[in-house]
């Protein structure tokens, strides 16, 4: 069984064992746990075959946004990623189309009214900025529904189990993800006129300003006196050869299968971008045992946080700037992937190529806004309001503090308040929002210590960071420059407390302790790994800040901060070493073949649209016709005509124009119909055995 | 400026197939469109459903030849534009129903079309599944069928423009104007003058006419429709149900060359007017129509929704006309009623044939479409 038996970070709790077939074969699962998730940790990653070429299919996005992971479970086309597992459930490969149970034609159905509800606030999304604009509306004991596709609210908080960047006070800086998500949901469940819904699907936003959802299977239409998007964001992907390759998914896929639902996803994975999703990811794939044979990136360097990166580079993964992956491939799942240099337009070079072996490709080239139900609600006449990814893509502190603002928003279009958004408010939301600013290099940052005991900061980079600032209680901590951005600075007293080192979201604080031996200091370095790796006694491979082997250190003592799910390892180092040292490095390097393909032969056959399988030489080809209307190529070659509505292909189609040379002013993008969600006859027909009482919708 | 035999507004059911054949017949022919390709106004919000099975001479005529046009494309053309000859079913469960049908088959029947009663076994074995409760029986009409309206405009586009058709997309006519002989045509950025102009704006014909002092009666209500996910192929035919139903008067769905199952309702009460955003009221309704004829499609997903505009005239039938209300050479391909896709190449074939004087009595069976009817009957099935 390929489950996560320990965890660093993530508590690994007792389940109810249940059992469920697929394909005949008996499976065992964990009761409530997603098909999709159950199957991966049965070592099953193919869950259909697609209509048109009998492709095989596997997870891409498992947040019930594409269809990829369709199965047939007990006689109906699911998504695996958002339907639970069932004691005895029968469940199989789904081969072409949907099967029709002619059979039933004696079945005499009994249909009911689709309920009507009318209420204040209806939220859609339950992740930061929903849960932060569900609290601020909760203070007014308004009617608000909160609706979220997932059976716990959090959004991707729940999937992100390292500390979060910004302030304390605006963001809960310095904790981590999961818990995080906790806290909100904890504040929003103060109020109780606000009603979560789980499980819960936004299928279409109509005209006559309704909204239609799907909660467990039954369909309601809700009608807002104002509704919030707040339903964050959705990976975008990349076109390369092999990129439908079981095997080959969105990190957030990823960060479902390992952190949320801790299955050992597979053993060696690639990832593709180095913005903090894929750095991210890399890092959470070290934690749960897996090997990162390495991330590349296509500019010149890593658009995430240096802190993020450090970490990762740190551990022993290398990172390849200037790098794409430029075919990925494997029979019926991934097997290998293949990188190459890229010149100065991203076109890779000849003769550059390495191939190395990995079980799975992530991809993590960034994220698109989830923003199709406010457009719809704007064109409906919908007093509508959004925030978040949806509106913008920026971190989840942002996000939060973006939920606060739509709050105000609406309360004041409800005649609640009178005042507007205060001015610092927007000011503070485009701090939060901030790119990473400048990066200083090691000699800019050179600093003379005083003191027996002190504090040595590993980061490098400007971003919206101060918790080390906040926690220092002897205020030695400062940072040196006007604004959260700015890097902190250490001067005057430390009494080695740890706090600052504890706090860090990057990992960044070491702590120099000459106070015993001025010549052989103990180096006291954050680690959130594999505590095997890092007992007392072994010696530890101590890196450098950019990840280069410094010293062979033994390890003095490991400090296990239970609270914090973290240890502090003391490794003994010599004092002109010390303040260098940054990390344990864990992971040892591996060595890429030579690939003795020809990447010029290769990108016609890339798949562009994935639900109809559309290939970027039948979309050239079009363009190449003169085809310049989304509409018309859609209605062509049935690109963006699949279950997920185009939601993945939309922006590669308008990439394939750009790199044809077609001017933007030309293009005519897709016209966006509903359904948001394909739902059943059934659903809207009102056929339904489980009838809930809303009372009960507390869903918290 | 660029002078032209034709000019014709509108690149849509009736404009394409129209421009096809003028070209096919050496005419040098110029279609304008507001829209920035083919097919994206009504077109694409048409189901896909071709039948000769109406209640009209002129329809029927027009249709058969819409079918033969259709049905050999892909044979002629080689390109396969989903057609799919399925022919139309409509089941009786009710005694009103059967004697509405019945009556229609007489003059069905007078025209020579391949429509027959059926049993209720007969029923069966084309749907398989259909709820049997209380079912009589139906007509079924073999020879009609179904096609993508998507491929076909692109494919009828594609031949006009190896015709030697010209479009111009984006392009919108601000003004007809008649000067001596001529049609001058103003659109955003251009003119062009030309002798013959042909109104096949769609649900926009009115204003197109207007330009030109013409009245018409012709304005567009809205229908709903939607398409699955593919199914494994379980029917054939077109199904209508013309009863009426909470919300709706009669729906039809049929399983399109993909597997897809399209699926569309008249609303009732009828909705006029422009728009094309999809109403909360559709799904629920048509949902429940669905599953009570075919309970097995309970778990078949619905994919899209979209509302489509039928350019309506008073008593359900296009007009076409010839020197409409005195303009010489200003020719009206109007008001299709929501049947534009299955009517296009048919009129278009004939009214090309008109134009360039080679037309047979028969082909000018199209009169029952002229503009100076009383408009005061009413198509039997819309």
């Amino acid at each position: 069984m390929n489950r996560i038996k320990k965890h660093p970070v993530l508590e690994i709790k007792e389940r109810k064992e249940i059992k469920f077939y697929f394909d005949g074969q008996e499976i065992k699962a964990f009761e409530g746990e997603m098909l999709s998730s159950a199957l991966f940790a049965a070592g099953i990653k193919i869950f259909s075959y697609h209509k048109k070429d009998s492709a095989p299919q596997g997870i891409f996005c498992a947040n019930g946004q594409c269809a990829q992971c369709s199965v047939i479970a007990d006689g109906k086309v699911v998504k695996a990623c958002v339907t639970a597992v069932k004691e005895n459930m029968k469940v199989q490969t789904l081969r072409g189309a949907a099967p029709v149970s002619c059979d039933k034609s004696d079945k005499k159905l009994s249909f009911s009214k689709i309920e009507e509800i009318d209420t204040d606030v209806l939220i859609l999304g339950a992740g930061p900025s929903g849960l932060a604009c569900a609290f601020e509306i909760g203070k007014f004991n308004l009617d608000t529904i909160i609706v979220d596709d997932k059976d716990k609210p959090g959004g991707k908080l729940v999937l992100q189990t390292h500390k979060f960047f910004g302030s304390v006070e605006d963001c809960y800086a310095g904790s981590r993800g999961i818990d995080i998500a906790d806290k909100l949901a904890d504040d929003v469940k103060k109020y109780p006129s606000v009603k979560m819904w789980n499980n819960s699907v936004c299928a279409g936003v109509f005209s006559d300003k309704k909204i239609g959802v799907v909660k467990d299977g039954v369909y309601y239409l809700i009608k807002p006196k104002v509704f919030v998007v707040a339903a964050g964001a959705r990976e975008k992907t990349l076109m390369f050869p092999g990129n439908t390759l079981p095997g080959v998914y969105g990190a957030g896929a990823f960060q479902t299968l390992v952190n949320r639902d801790l299955i050992k996803a597979c053993e060696k994975i690639f990832i593709i971008g180095g913005g903090n999703v894929g750095l991210i990811a890399g890092y959470h794939a070290v934690q749960a045992g897996i090997k990162v044979v390495g991330l590349v990136e296509a500019a010149a360097y890593c658009g995430g946080y240096k802190v993020h990166e450090d970490k990762l580079r740190r551990l022993g993964v290398p990172i390849f700037t200037s790098h794409t992956v430029v075919e990925a491939q494997g029979k019926n799942c991934l097997e290998s992937v293949t990188i190459a240099k890229v010149d100065e337009n991203f076109k890779p070079i000849k003769g550059t190529e390495k191939k190395f072996k990995a079980d799975t490709l992530l991809v993590a080239v960034g994220l698109n806004p989830v923003n199709e139900f406010y457009t719809h609600a704007l064109e409906s006449g919908i007093n509508a309001f959004i925030c978040g990814d949806a509106q913008e893509i920026a971190e989840a502190s942002a996000a939060m503090f973006s939920g606060k603002i739509a709050a105000h928003k609406v309360l004041k279009s409800l005649g609640f308040i009178t005042s507007e958004v205060p001015n610092f408010w927007y000011e503070k939301l485009e701090i939060l929002k901030s790119r990473p600013g400048k990066t200083y290099s090691l000699e800019e940052l050179k600093q003379e210590y005083q003191g027996k005991v002190y504090p040595v900061f590993h980061c490098r980079q400007e971003i919206p960071c101060n918790p080390c600032v906040t926690v220092c209680p002897k205020k030695s901590i400062k940072l040196s420059g006007e604004t959260i951005m700015s890097l902190p600075k250490f001067s005057g007293e430390c009494i080695g407390c740890f706090k600052c080192l504890v706090i860090c979201p990057g990992l960044a604080v070491t702590i120099v302790d000459k106070r015993k031996d001025e010549k052989n200091p103990i180096v006291y370095l954050p680690y959130e790994n594999d505590p095997a790796l890092a007992e007392k006694g072994k010696t530890a491979e101590i890196v450098d800040d950019y990840g280069e082997d410094l010293y062979k250190a033994e390890i003095v003592s490991v400090l296990d901060m239970k609270a914090e799910n973290m240890r502090i390892i003391g490794v003994k180092i010599p004092a002109e070493l010390a303040e260098k040292a940054a990390s344990l490095r864990i992971l040892s390097h591996e060595e890429g073949e030579k690939w003795r393909g020809d990447i010029s032969k290769l990108d016609d056959c890339v798949i562009v649209c994935r639900c109809e399988r559309v290939t970027l030489g039948e979309i050239r080809k079009k363009i190449k016709e003169g085809v310049r209307d989304l509409n018309q190529l859609k209605a062509l070659t049935r690109a963006g005509m699949g279950a997920c509505g185009s939601k993945t292909c939309n922006s590669l189609l308008l990439s394939v124009m750009k790199s044809e040379g077609i001017d933007t002013k030309e293009i005519t993008d897709l016209t966006k119909r509903p359904l948001f969600m394909e739902t059943e006859f059934a659903v809207f027909a009102g056929v339904s055995s489980k009838k809930e009482d809303k009372t009960s919708f507390s869903g918290f | 400026m660029k002078n032209y035999d034709v000019i014709i507004a509108g690149a849509g059911s009736a404009g394409v197939p129209l421009a096809m054949f003028l070209a096919e017949n050496k005419i040098k022919v110029l279609v304008l469109e507001k829209k920035p390709s083919c097919g994206q106004g009504q077109n694409k919000a048409a189901i896909g459903g071709i039948r000769a099975t109406h209640s009209d001479g002129s329809k029927i005529k027009t249709c058969l030849k819409s079918l033969e046009i259709f049905s050999s494309w892909h044979e002629k053309e080689g390109e396969d534009i989903g057609w799919r000859r399925g022919g139309y079913l409509f089941p009786v469960y009710r005694e009103k129903e059967e004697k509405t049908l019945k009556e229609l088959l007489k003059t069905q029947e007078k025209f020579g079309l391949n429509i027959n009663w059926i049993s209720a076994q007969e029923v069966k074995e084309l749907v398989k599944g259909i709820n049997e409760d209380g079912l009589i029986g139906g007509t079924f009409s073999p020879n009609d069928g179904s096609a993508s309206p998507l491929l076909s405009i692109n494919a009828f586009y594609r031949k006009a423009v190896s015709n030697g058709a010209e479009f111009s997309f984006n392009e919108q006519i601000k003004e007809v104007k008649k000067k001596g002989n001529l049609f001058s045509v103003k659109t955003s950025d251009k003119e062009y003058e030309t002798p013959i102009f042909i109104n096949a704006a769609g649900a926009h014909a009115k204003e197109i006419s207007l330009m030109l002092g013409v009245d018409i009666p012709v304005k567009p209500d809205c229908h709903e429709a939607g398409i699955t996910e593919p199914a494994e192929r379980f029917v054939e035919p077109m199904v209508v149900d013309i009863r009426e139903g909470e919300k709706s008067k009669n729906y039809y769905f049929y399983q399109n060359f993909e597997g897809q199952i399209i699926f569309c309702m008249t609303p009732d009460p009828q909705i006029w007017g422009y728009d094309r955003k999809s109403t909360s009221e559709f799904l629920p309704e048509i949902s429940k129509r669905m599953l009570n004829i075919l309970p097995g499609l309970s778990n078949i997903k619905v994919r899209r929704v979209w509302r489509g505009l039928y350019p309506m005239t008073p008593d359900g039938f296009p007009i076409v006309q010839f020197d409409a209300a005195g303009v010489e050479n200003y020719i009206i391909a109007a008001g299709m009623c929501g049947q534009g896709f299955m009517l296009g190449p048919g009129l278009g074939w004939i009214i090309s044939k008109i134009i360039t004087k080679q037309a047979s009595k028969e082909d000018e069976s199209i009169y029952n479409f002229r503009l100076n009817r009383d408009f005061s009957g009413q198509e039997k099935l819309k």
